[in-house]
């Protein structure tokens, strides 16, 4: 190769790398920042902030869902494996929430723990599954891969 | 020997009348395998059990957002070869890779959001994977004001080179944005070392628009450098000649 051409390669390599060590360095500084959400085992190690705007993510713990009779107001637990959280939320829920489904909430923490919630987002899968065979496999109690192999025993 | 080819790309001339008869092949394929792929996708693909109808956006989503990156790949590399070797033909590409990437990412972008709505309950979130095909977004649309930014071709394809090469290192972040951080977006459906997590029924029309977007992003690709060349060779006598022959004939 010519040598200005070998030195223009050189250079164009060098503005790869460097930059590429920049954005590495600064990603890495901010690896907890860019975490959309904090799971559950984190909020319940207090490493979460308290009576601060964050989001929680984890799956639903089937069977702890209560809706009250007369209002929007709902409470469930949400769980990583790890740990749980109780949501309390008043409002719409999305149309894929559902038991055993993963989730994504906004709110604050309490004194108590317990997380307030003004917004819950469905986390949806990677998952697409037609129909008739999604019916096969509910026979086996399959959920979402998110919450897949999730224990939900306390 | 061997390298030959790749000289002769440094004449916009020789590529310009050797490209002419690729035109019809990539329209005609494309072009069928778009129709072939979306009416396949959007009518006869099984629904999903748990999202419905709507998860017939991922026939549109996913080969823009594929392409909106392997795009970037073109841009950045033909840019890196402009600089290198100071090929002309290089930089028209370039040129000409931004403008499609900066729509295909518009159009996943859109569709994203569209499909986010009545998925996740929201039409944004602030997540690593949605964030940084943002800033994939506004990588294209620097590298596309750059190239009007200066009086001078030959500075203004130097500058978006760089921003192209220094914007790289985005592509592998938006990658692997849903294994490295917690997000929103859900990781990746179609894996090449394990098995897809979807099911054939629904994968094969998948598979087919992804090669059809990428026969329409060549396709689009050439006609867009084509008529670069004949715009910055517009000087020359053989565009000149062209021109002429094109008058007479109409």
């Amino acid at each position: 190769m010519h040598p200005v051409r070998k030195q223009r390669l050189i250079i164009v390599l060098f503005v790869v790398v460097f930059s590429s060590v920049a954005v590495g360095l600064v990603a890495y500084a901010l690896r907890e920042n860019i975490n959309l959400f904090y799971p559950p085992a984190k909020i319940v190690a207090g490493e979460a902030p308290v009576d601060k705007r964050i989001r929680a993510g984890g799956c639903v713990l089937p069977g702890q869902v209560k809706r009250a009779g007369d209002s929007l107001d709902v409470s469930f637990v949400i769980t990583d494996g790890a740990a749980n959280v109780t949501v309390n939320y008043s409002g719409i829920l999305p149309d894929l929430f559902a038991e055993g489904e993963a989730v994504v909430v906004n709110g604050s923490v309490d004194g108590d723990g317990v997380f307030q919630a003004t917004e819950v987002l469905a986390k949806h899968d990677e998952t697409y599954t037609p129909p008739e065979v999604a019916e096969a496999m509910q026979n086996t109690g399959e959920h979402q891969k998110t919450c897949e192999g999730m224990k939900y025993g306390s | 020997m061997g390298w030959q080819w790749f000289h002769r790309l440094g004449s916009p001339r020789w590529f310009y009348e050797k490209s002419s008869a690729w035109i019809p092949w990539l329209a005609v394929l494309s072009i069928a395998l778009l129709l072939w792929g979306s009416v396949w996708g959007l009518a006869f693909a099984p629904t999903d059990f748990k999202q419905g109808n709507s998860y017939r956006i991922i026939y549109i989503h996913v080969p823009a957002a594929f392409l909106s990156l392997a795009g970037y790949y073109v841009m950045a590399i033909s840019g890196a070869i402009g600089l290198i070797w100071k090929m002309k033909l290089a930089d028209m590409v370039m040129k000409s890779a931004a403008v499609i990437g900066a729509v295909l990412t518009f159009v996943s972008l859109v569709t994203g959001a569209v499909w986010g709505k009545p998925t996740w309950g929201t039409w944004w979130v602030w997540d690593a994977r949605i964030t940084s095909m943002l800033v994939l977004f506004f990588l294209y649309l620097g590298v596309i004001a750059l190239q009007e930014a200066y009086q001078q071709q030959d500075t203004a394809n130097k500058a978006s080179a760089i921003l192209a090469l220094v914007g790289m290192v985005n592509i592998p972040i938006i990658y692997k944005s849903v294994d490295w951080w917690y997000t929103l977006h859900q990781p990746a459906t179609i894996k090449f070392t394990s098995e897809s997590t979807i099911h054939p029924s629904m994968l094969y029309p998948l598979l087919v628009m992804v090669i059809a977007f990428y026969l329409f992003y060549a396709l689009a690709l050439l006609l867009r450098t084509r008529s670069e060349i004949l715009y910055r060779e517009r000087k020359t006598r053989w565009v000149q000649e062209l021109a002429e022959a094109g008058k007479g004939s109409h």
